[in-house]
């Protein structure tokens, strides 16, 4: 149990998918104008990592290496997620309308994000069990969402403030923002081993 | 050659499988799960222009005909490339009052052609408006006017807006009032204006008359002529720039013949989207 709580207060603050590995920037950037439009991105793609995990790991260890082609690795996990995410869709829209409401722009979104594909590969590449890799994905998503929401609220005050020169407008003084924010969030690493030791 | 195939095999079959199985699952999930659309949303999309230009304020032709179905209240007559047309189907699909649409038409605002201005430095750079706006405000001795390197046409869904003796023209006919050209234009000197106008302010040019006067023949110089000269008290001249006020012109044409420059000209918009229907 311990275990599962370093490995997903680990993946949130000191392997953060976006501010320390830089995975997802795109929507990272493109879906932060909003407090709420950051939450629902984050915790949309906090289900799909979920989701995604639990689909591709026993993928990974009972038919990718009981065949030996863990090369296709990349390829089958694209395919699946991507499937995945489309099927979750239809699903939702018929089931869950007002689920499918709150998520349904950013699903598709998703559907080919390289923060889930991270996830799911790193999480082989750890060796973790399914628990583990759960919790992995949990965290990741988290992660995910913290920094969304963070963000949102930096830059909220960055794209309005009257004090940046004209050419700073924009994609640059955002840029600029997220360097900052993904430098205090150096300032964890550490923290975590030392946590529960 | 067994080597290869005995290697190869298993990741073909089992990649192949994973596609298929995957195809399935969406097929089946798409058959009998899916949700059953109000017929209407698409008939009212079939009659929606398709151009998804968003001048309705919706993301896209899907979105707004989802909108009025789905969201009472939604305005009948938001489509400005569809115009009236589409808005008596739609009203009339929706069994409610037909409104009017105000017509729009994209206007640029600048006659600095080859003949009234110059370049003030060659520029080889990317041929984009944007970009050679980042070079000292673009290349053309004024900075306030069209950049000439054809942003607005690149966006132009209809191929309205062609670039004639370096700036850009629109052509009135084609023009379907989406707005793109105006949201790109990054010396905003396009500007969405209703068809019925008359006259047009041709010039963008915020400096003092001598100035603006020494970088464009064209200019704008501010001298206020066509302010005191209307009879309806429309124009007013704010730095410089002289500002046309459309709910109150009679579209007599007094300002067109007193401008010295000929910054102010009779425009011949001619409300094409009424005509057409």
């Amino acid at each position: 149990m311990k275990e599962l709580l370093v490995i997903i207060l680990a993946s949130v603050f000191v392997n953060n998918y976006v501010l320390q590995k830089f995975l997802g920037i795109c929507p990272f950037l493109g879906v932060s104008k909003k407090l709420d439009q950051a939450t629902g991105m984050g915790i949309a793609v906090t289900f799909v990592m979920l989701v995604a995990t639990a689909v591709t790991w026993p993928i990974q260890t009972y038919v990718l290496e009981s065949l030996e082609i863990e090369y296709m690795q990349t390829i089958v996990f694209i395919l699946v997620i991507a499937a995945l995410v489309q099927f979750v869709e239809i699903v939702l829209k018929k089931y869950m309308p007002s689920l499918h409401k709150a998520l349904g722009v950013y699903l598709p979104l998703i559907t080919t994000n390289c923060a889930v594909l991270g996830v799911t590969i790193n999480n082989v590449k750890d060796e973790y069990g399914f628990a583990q890799s759960m919790a992995s994905s949990l965290g990741c998503g988290l992660g995910f969402l913290l920094a969304m929401v963070l963000f949102s609220g930096v830059r909220s005050r960055v794209d309005n403030s009257a004090s940046i020169p004209e050419s700073f407008k924009g994609i640059p003084s955002t840029l600029l923002a997220a360097s900052i924010v993904s430098m205090a969030f150096f300032g964890f690493s550490g923290v975590i081993d030392n946590l529960f030791a | 050659m067994n080597d290869f195939i005995s290697s190869v095999l298993p990741a073909v079959l089992f990649v192949g499988a994973v596609g298929l199985i995957c195809a399935l699952l969406l097929v089946i999930a798409a058959k009998f799960m899916s949700v059953k659309t109000d017929e209407r949303v698409t008939k009212i999309r079939e009659c929606l222009p398709g151009a998804n230009c968003g001048a309705c304020g919706f993301t896209g032709c899907d979105g707004y005909a989802d909108a009025l179905v789905n969201i009472p209240g939604t305005k009948t007559n938001l489509c400005i490339p569809g115009s009236d047309t589409v808005s008596k189907k739609i009203s009339g699909l929706l069994g409610v009052q037909f409104e009017d649409v105000a017509e729009q038409v994209a206007v640029v605002h600048c006659n600095g052609d080859c003949r009234n201005t110059r370049k003030k430095h060659d520029y080889v750079g990317i041929q984009t408006c944007t970009a050679v706006k980042l070079f000292y405000g673009g290349d053309g001795l004024c900075t306030y006017g069209c950049l000439g390197y054809g942003d607005c046409a690149r966006v132009c869904p209809n191929n309205a807006i062609c670039l004639k003796d370096g700036i850009a023209r629109v052509n009135f006919e084609k023009c379907i009032g989406c707005g793109l050209c105006a949201k790109t234009c990054p010396n905003h000197v396009i500007h969405m204006t209703p068809d019925t106008v008359e006259v047009v302010v041709t010039c963008s040019n915020e400096d003092p008359g001598a100035v603006a006067r020494k970088k464009c023949t064209n200019a704008c110089i501010g001298c206020k002529k066509c302010e005191k000269s209307c009879p309806e008290g429309a124009i007013e001249v704010r730095d410089n720039l002289s500002h046309i006020d459309y709910s109150k012109c009679s579209g007599c044409g007094t300002c067109a013949q007193v401008c010295p420059t000929g910054a102010i000209k009779a425009a011949s918009l001619l409300g094409f989207h009424n005509q057409a229907n």
